[in-house]
């Protein structure tokens, strides 16, 4: 991770802290902090939301515009998910093309809406084979303050349910905007949950003093029905199989209770 | 959707390739095959072909990055344009750029990078030809190239991925079961200090399943490790016959 500096007695005190089942910030381990989702901030786009996970802050925009369909899905519209950590939310981040962190950012919070099949992709074709609507999801990270993947993907979906197409005719293979607007066809609901291994433990929700003194991370992403459709392991350290899934147990009554704040 | 348009697996338990559910393709390993890398191995697992090389522990360039405390490891995966159906772009995408980090992290917690600070430890992953499976092909040859390369480790890293097939759960997933699949587990595993080092999925599975399917990879890893070994040993057999006769 990035590597502001916390110092060793910090550090030291979070990891003997956790080893006895407490948190700095007297979270117990498995508690998020205040999450909050504010939808529609940007009017510009076709769908935007803001969300807050503590003191972490990230905007997430849609933008529908048309495209070629991938080869190997003709019938599918496409999505893209790009992240970008703009410098005004941490002394770490730089202006520039996107570092590994961002593009892994982005995949994560991808792989969860793609295969909960979150976004009806078929209702996307225009024109199969040759013109479809391709669903770009834009990730601004404004404040970054611990687990930017959790905050990404609740502002991705929450800016998903958000948005609303226009309507449209085709004119000679031509897409010809009509008044009005369409509800963007979103019948899933992707949860991620991000774990940090601290001194053998596993905490939800890292804050960003946490992730400084974490071993490793484990991020697993649920669909409505509580099937799991993302994972990534990300970090130095490592996992044992049964924590592994102790955090699936546990993330899977989390991602619920988390849900119902996004729909 | 992802639904497969021919059967992935038949009324027999059979693949399109000829093996059961919980089969590995054939596995062949061979080290120290590029002269100027000082750590190198091939791998064939099925299609796929992929080598890695090390350089280093090596002075770091550019040297800001230089840590003061441990080596830097860098980790490129790469595929060549020939590698894939449709050619791929030589320019690293944003798919090489994430397996490259998640390669990286899985074989850093093996590597004594403590004895080396200062340097770098450079490593090259070049994926040939891609059957399915290649950032688990990549890891498990990577590993033995920093093996070759004489430097100091924890264990061996290998890695297997297993997923969900035609409603099965399988080992060793190739090309097509990993397109049109239902769900894609790789796992990295170092074997002796009981760790897992990568871990990711996609694709829909339950909670039962996705335990199922960590198991088998676990057991596939197992398997690979074998090898591993086996081909390291016999490095060390023939280079002491050599000396012998000599």
């Amino acid at each position: 991770m990035s590597s502001i500096m916390v110092s060793r007695i910090r550090q030291r005190q979070i990891a003997q802290l956790i080893a006895s089942g407490k948190r700095l910030d007297e979270r117990g381990l498995t508690d998020y902090r205040e999450i909050k989702i504010e939808s529609g901030v940007i009017g510009k786009a076709e769908g935007s939301a803001l969300a807050y996970i503590g003191k972490t802050e990230v905007l997430a925009g849609v933008k529908i515009e048309t495209g070629e369909p991938f080869t190997d899905r003709p019938n599918e519209g496409a999505l893209t998910v790009n992240a970008e950590f703009v410098p005004l939310a941490s002394p770490e981040f730089e202006a520039g093309p996107p570092g590994e962190e961002s593009i892994e950012l982005a995949r994560v919070v991808d792989r969860g809406i793609r295969e909960s099949k979150a976004i009806e992709l078929e209702k996307l074709c225009v024109i199969p084979g040759k013109k479809v609507f391709v669903v770009f999801v834009d990730v601004y990270v404004l404040n970054h303050d611990g687990n930017l993947i959790d905050t990404a993907s609740l502002a991705s979906l929450a800016a998903l349910l958000n948005t609303k197409m226009f309507n449209y005719e085709l004119v000679d293979e031509e897409v010809k905007i009509l008044p009005g607007f369409t509800q963007l066809p979103v019948v899933n609901y992707p949860v991620s949950i991000t774990f940090a291994e601290i001194n053998g433990k596993l905490v939800m929700d890292p804050g960003l003093d946490e992730e400084e003194v974490m071993d490793a991370r484990l991020t697993v992403t649920f669909e409505k029905s509580g099937r799991l459709c993302a994972m990534q392991k990300s970090g130095r350290g490592t996992f044992t199989k049964e924590q592994i899934v102790e955090a699936v147990k546990m993330g899977q009554q989390k991602a619920e209770e988390i849900r119902k704040k996004v729909i | 959707m992802s639904r497969p348009i021919r059967k992935l697996i038949d009324e027999n338990g059979i693949r399109t390739d000829g093996r059961k559910v919980d089969e590995l393709r054939p596995v062949k390993i061979t080290i120290g095959v590029l002269s100027n890398a000082d750590g190198s191995a091939y791998i064939e697992q099925g299609k796929n072909k992929i080598l890695a090389a090390v350089y280093g522990p090596r002075e770091v360039h550019p040297r800001h990055l230089a840590l003061p405390d441990r080596a830097l490891l860098r980790c490129r995966y790469h595929m060549a344009p020939f590698s894939v159906e449709e050619r791929k772009s030589p320019a690293p995408s944003r798919r090489e750029t994430e397996l490259s980090k998640v390669i990286r992290e899985a074989l850093e917690p093996t590597i004594f990078l403590e004895q080396y600070p200062r340097t770098s430890i450079d490593l090259f992953i070049e994926v040939l030809q891609a059957d399915g499976g290649t950032r688990c092909a990549g890891t498990t040859v990577a590993s033995l190239a920093l093996a070759d390369a004489g430097i100091p480790m924890r264990d061996l890293v290998v890695a297997c991925a297993s997923g969900k097939v035609d409603g099965q759960v399988v080992l060793d997933l190739n090309d097509i079961e990993d397109k049109e699949g239902e769900a894609d587990v790789p796992i990295a595993f170092a074997p002796n200090l009981n760790a897992i080092t990568l871990l990711q999925m996609d694709g829909l599975l339950t909670d039962e399943e996705f335990e199922k399917a960590l198991d088998l990879a676990l057991e596939g890893c197992r398997r690979i490790h074998a090898l591993q070994k086996e081909t390291l040993k016999a490095k060390y057999v023939t280079a002491k016959e050599e000396v012998e006769e000599e």
